[in-house]
């Protein structure tokens, strides 16, 4: 099950520029929460925030609470614990190359010392039906490599690697911006199953898409969260100009 | 939100190119292949040359008691080099398992750990320095801070001579390999949780090891032939021995050792000894390669 999503006063820097100031915001449980805004508006670090990838560059800091559930992720637990919780979808599909597609759904598992089998085998068919993947790949789940899929099914099969250590939440960032229209609509119809369970939040440049799977949207511009509502509010009647002309195209 | 559809306006006749500009592109094209083949060609001929002489000199004083007698005493015929095949093979094997394992690690620092640091840079620097020590001054080092102190040459000084030799090859190779191993792979691993040390090892170190494992190889095959380093260290013997705190023959030693001795016979045997450590090198790294490809998944880009 999914747990809320409580941002307090966050903001995190590259080097000297500020790139996410003062964001506050409730993203629900088990529901869709669509990021949109022009490139370099910091939808992409505000998604690495709430799992702590941000501070894995060197020059990068952040400040300001967030609250998964009950816990303070930057205070009350270390990095490995928080990302156990948060799987993250990435822009382009990431296969570890080595591997075979059992072995790269299985990955966070097995290299966190998990061992046995009969868990490992369930837990692969489970996540790769979760991915819509299943009936594709599992003739030669030991026999191909994950990167000898096509991107669609890679980036598939990198969500099914996501939702095999069973996160609470799911960052995905403009997880479809790299592939084909088929594979896009396959991935939202995806998004629109998997989050009954799980909490998700989707980077898009594509509106149509976060209209499609989102309940709730957050315009950014800036580095600064312009507006935050549901998405039927923010495609019809946004509260803020600044909404009003990127969701119509007149910048951006 | 209205749609329109989008008018699709014909490109027209292509634009053909000029008959002289194709025929320049043609001749360029050629020049810079055939000064590429001739360039290839050019770095072959040494290494064929040095073969075919090797075969040349060598070969007829190969036989079976070459590869099972230990050297005769002068004046005697016969003899061989089995005592100092199986000491290299020793030397070799003592020393890939004290360097390689301290090489990788140090590049796996370097590339994970260490950037920007000082303590990364000054590593970077030492093995960058270390590999341009000339191999007599490394045997020289040795003969003072190992053989002395334990008053006897021994495999084992040998071995940790050549160690040393291997270390600053494997660590950048491995700095440079894992270098190539794209950020977001390591991203992936970080992202489900993994700590930072297993993504080190199990992902990135993983994804580089072709090209770490040709480094290591490149590190084993230079210093298998390095003679100056075993002078003062493993000095040398005449009999078979297999203790590692005693003097140890090796086939470099032994070539040399024959080659600069006033008799024709051990001319001959230090060109079939020479024939030998070239064999056993190419050899020992091809196997390498092949079970090193065994292991790793096939398929996939």
């Amino acid at each position: 099950m999914g747990v809320g999503i409580l941002v307090e006063d966050l903001n995190a820097w590259y080097g000297s520029t500020h790139t996410l100031q003062d964001i506050n915001l409730h993203i629900p449980a088990n529901h869709a929460t669509a990021l949109i805004g022009p490139s370099g508006c910091g939808k992409s670090t505000f998604v690495r925030c709430l799992n702590r990838m941000h501070e894995t560059n060197p020059i990068a800091r952040a400040t300001g609470v967030v609250k998964m559930g009950d816990v303070d992720i930057y205070r009350e637990a270390s990095p490995v614990e928080i990302r156990r919780r948060v799987g993250m979808v990435f822009q382009r599909p990431n296969p570890f190359p080595t591997m075979s597609i059992y072995d790269n759904v299985i990955s966070g598992l097995k290299l966190n010392g998990f061992r046995n089998r009969r868990v490992l085998d369930e837990t692969v068919e489970r996540s790769l039906r979760q991915a819509a993947l299943w009936e594709e790949v599992k003739d030669d789940l030991k026999k191909k490599s994950g990167a000898s899929l096509s991107g669609g099914q890679q980036q598939r099969m990198c969500i099914a690697r996501a939702l095999a250590v069973d996160p609470e939440v799911l960052l995905m960032d403009e997880p479809a911006s790299a592939l084909d229209p088929v594979s896009t609509s396959k991935i939202e119809d995806l998004i629109f199953q998997l989050k009954s369970q799980y909490t998700i939040v989707i980077v898009t440049h594509n509106m149509q898409q976060a209209a499609r799977v989102a309940e709730n949207t957050g315009f950014f511009l800036n580095g600064k969260l312009v507006e935050f509502d549901s998405t039927h509010k923010i495609f019809t009647n946004p509260r803020d100009k600044r909404t009003e002309d990127y969701i119509t195209g007149r910048f951006g | 939100m209205s749609t329109k559809p989008i008018e699709i306006q014909p490109l027209g006749e292509p634009r053909k190119p000029s008959r002289v500009n194709v025929a320049r592109r043609r001749a360029a094209d050629h020049l810079v292949s055939g000064l590429a083949i001739l360039a290839t060609l050019v770095v072959l001929a040494p290494l064929v040359a040095i073969l075919f002489y090797l075969v040349y000199k060598g070969a007829s004083s190969l036989n079976v008691a070459f590869f099972t007698r230990i050297p005769a005493p002068v004046g005697e015929e016969g003899g061989g080099m089995a005592n100092a095949i199986a000491g290299s093979g020793i030397i070799l094997v003592l020393a890939s398992l004290m360097g390689i394992p301290i090489g990788i690690a140090a590049g796996v620092y370097l590339s994970e750990f260490g950037n920007g640091r000082f303590l990364g840079n000054a590593i970077r620097f030492t093995a960058d320095v270390l590999n341009g020590v000339p191999s007599i001054v490394m045997g020289i080092a040795i003969y003072s801070l190992v053989v002395k102190p334990q008053h006897h040459y021994s495999a084992f000084a040998g071995g940790i001579a050549l160690a040393i030799m291997m270390i600053p090859t494997v660590t950048r190779t491995t700095e440079e390999m894992l270098a190539t191993v794209p950020h977001a792979i390591r991203e992936a691993a970080l992202g489900l949780g993994v700590p930072k040390w297993r993504t080190a090892v199990s992902i990135s170190l993983r994804t580089a090891s072709p090209g770490i494992i040709t480094g290591c190889m490149l590190a084993f095959a230079r210093v298998a032939g390095e003679t100056a380093p075993l002078l003062f260290t493993a000095f040398g013997n005449q009999f078979w021995s297999f203790k590692l705190n005693e003097p140890i023959a090796a086939l470099p030693l032994q070539i040399f050792v024959y080659a600069i001795s006033p008799y024709d016979e051990w001319h001959r045997l230090a060109w079939a000894g020479a024939l030998v450590l070239i064999a056993l090198i190419m050899v020992s790294v091809t196997l390498v390669r092949i079970f090193a490809n065994r292991g790793m998944l096939k398929g996939g880009s």
